[in-house]
């Protein structure tokens, strides 16, 4: 279970950051969900992995570690709030500039528009 | 005095916060004042915050009034209480100057703005690693929203890198914060300081790479070199209250290192003692001769102030680079003088582009302006203390750095800072020149600038002078912090005695 766990959490963050390195506001923001379910991910494991553990501590069965969840339930919150952010602004971005293009109107049709 | 004081900076501006959410679309005077007002409670409390902290004593504040190391634990010792002073002098500033019309121009300027300083002020109090994460998160979601305050291409432009390389460093924050934890099995800075020296062996691979990610991140919010490109473009592009905000902002990446790496690996690591320095201290030389190259390639006035805040940064990082107390007191000193400055120049950047019409801050011949000969006093004594010239505060501060470093230091540290400053002078007088001196004839038609804005421009101006006149006492405070902040033992004991005496 281990290791398909580290795998794939590892392929997630892998293809997260491909796409946060591309020049497209869409990718970037896809990227940006896949890299935070991967760090999610990675928070959970950190208390190590457990089956059949309680949640809840109560002094005789084995139990999970409680604090990475807490720590997971927060950074999903954080996390949500913030993918929505950036997509609104990508939209507001493609609204202001014109296109999607993270840097804004780097393309040449826009360059020749500029020039007319 | 009530314990409750330590989490009333992060209370009120929540409480003034919400309050201003609720009055969005109401009369302008009235969000002013309780914008206003709650950012003037803010000092008060921070001021008394320090006086208690003076003495030297470290009180926390347990919420819920669960003991650490299991609770969420705000701290206050010199460093953080002066931290959290800073930020409220300069917000002063800040918010007097928005009401002179900048609040305006978008929805809801002053509640965002409350929240912010409620991100910033946590960041300096919390002790504990996860809510570091969570008051940057609170403290960066409000800066985006502000950053686009009053909407604009440049602005747009300028936050989609912004918001995208903050959400890829936050991600960051939280790999290295579960490396940490997997390695150590606790979120409190003082009792992972307190572990860290027991740690197997084995471990200290993963405390290590946890503890260098962290610095990455770190550096991302200081802007150290190879992560500063960012801050330029968002910075210029910025309405001016909130540029001169985010002077504070690089500010919580240096204070986070200085915390961090001086609590958790301290002497007691052992073997992972000090393991940031050479890494800050080559980086921060570098930052520092390349903000200078910024410096002087800047053709627009807001563009070179955001450089000077890098020059800062650089100058800033260095001193945490020497890493003795003598430097961590002065930087503390510099700390001070140039995050009040560099928001004041953001603030007299905008009130000189008001004035020149469609010239802007571009630093070219333009009109004359309405109010130039104030205007330009005001640029001199900025300009005058930020390059570091004698009789104000930057003078104090580089004299001290350069005083504090040690003899295999001095060959690197001294050339590149005085050059630093000498590139500052060439940038700022050709600025200065340019802008009141070689204009073109024509009618003087820009309109008096409010007088919100002079007084809040004059405020933040004001504590310069004010830090040389007062050097003596800030520079006592100052040590006082470093030698604070080179003895974490102290800060173990006070937290964990209560864990310690269950045990």
């Amino acid at each position: 279970m281990e290791s398909l766990y580290a795998i794939t959490t590892g392929v997630l963050s892998a293809c997260g950051l491909y796409l946060i390195l591309r020049g497209r506001t869409f990718p970037v923001v896809v990227g940006l969900t896949l890299l935070s379910y991967a760090v999610n991910l990675f928070l959970f494991s950190m208390g190590g992995l457990t089956t059949h553990g309680a949640a809840i501590v109560d002094g005789k069965a084995a139990y999970a570690d409680p604090l990475p969840q807490a720590l997971v339930l927060t950074a999903i919150v954080i996390g949500f709030a913030m993918t929505a952010f950036a997509v609104i602004l990508a939209m507001r971005a493609r609204g202001d500039m014109g296109n999607d293009h993270v840097d804004g109107g780097r393309n040449r049709d826009d360059r020749e528009e500029n020039r007319r | 005095m009530s314990p409750h004081l330590i989490v009333l900076p992060v209370v009120l501006p929540l409480i003034a916060g919400v309050l201003l959410l609720r009055t969005r679309h109401g009369n302008p005077r009235n969000k002013r004042w309780l914008g206003v007002g709650a950012t003037l409670a803010l000092v008060v409390v921070s001021a008394m915050l320090v006086d208690r902290a003076a003495g030297g004593e470290i009180a926390y504040y347990a919420l819920g009034d669960w003991q650490p190391p299991f609770g969420i634990v705000l701290v206050l010792d010199r460093l953080s209480a002066l931290m959290v002073l800073l930020t409220s002098v300069l917000a002063l500033g800040c918010v007097i100057f928005a009401c002179g019309g900048d609040d305006e121009q978008g929805s809801n300027f002053h509640g965002l703005f409350q929240l912010q300083l409620m991100g910033i002020n946590g960041a300096f109090l919390t002790g504990d690693l996860f809510n570091l994460f969570v008051f940057f998160e609170v403290l960066l979601l409000a800066s985006y929203a502000l950053l686009l305050h009053g909407g604009g291409r440049s602005r747009t432009q300028a936050a989609v890198h912004y918001v995208v390389l903050n959400l890829a460093g936050s991600s960051l924050f939280l790999i290295a914060v579960g490396t940490l934890y997997g390695a150590t099995g606790t979120l409190n800075m003082a009792d992972m300081a307190a572990r860290i020296g027991e740690l197997p062996a084995e471990r200290s691979g993963l405390v290590t790479a946890g503890a260098l990610l962290l610095l990455v991140v770190f550096g991302l919010k200081a802007a150290i070199l190879p992560l500063y490109f960012w801050l330029p473009r968002a910075y210029a592009a910025a309405p001016a209250p909130v540029a001169a905000l985010f002077a504070i902002m690089t500010k919580v990446g240096i204070y986070a290192i200085l915390r961090v790496y001086s609590l958790i690996f301290g002497e007691q690591a052992g073997s992972l003692a000090a393991l940031q320095q050479p890494w800050v201290w080559w980086l921060a030389l570098a930052t520092l001769a390349v903000a200078t190259l910024g410096v002087l390639a800047a053709r627009d006035l807001r563009l070179l102030v955001a450089y000077l805040v890098l020059v800062s940064v650089g100058t800033l990082l260095a001193g945490v680079g020497m890493g003795t107390v003598e430097a961590t007191s002065s930087l503390l000193y510099y700390l001070v003088h140039s995050t009040l400055v560099t928001g004041g120049l953001f603030l007299l950047a905008e009130m000189i582009g008001l004035q020149r019409g469609k010239a802007g801050t571009r630093i070219v011949r333009g009109r004359p302006l309405t109010q130039g000969g104030a205007l330009a006093m005001l640029f001199l004594a900025g300009a005058v203390a930020v390059a570091g010239l004698p009789p104000l505060s930057g003078a104090i501060g580089k004299a001290l750095l350069l005083d504090a470093a040690t003899p295999e230091q001095q060959p690197w540290l001294w050339p590149l800072l005085l050059i630093s400053g000498l590139g500052a002078i060439i940038a700022l007088s050709r600025a200065g020149s340019t802008l009141f001196w070689r204009s073109q004839k024509g009618e003087r038609d820009g309109e008096p600038l409010p007088r919100q804005q002079w007084i809040g421009v004059t405020l933040l101006m004001a504590t310069s002078p004010l830090l040389v006149a007062l050097a003596g006492p800030v520079s006592d405070y100052t040590q006082a912090a470093a030698e604070q902040l080179a003895n974490p033992d102290a800060m173990v004991r006070t937290l964990l005695s209560d864990a310690g005496d269950a045990s």
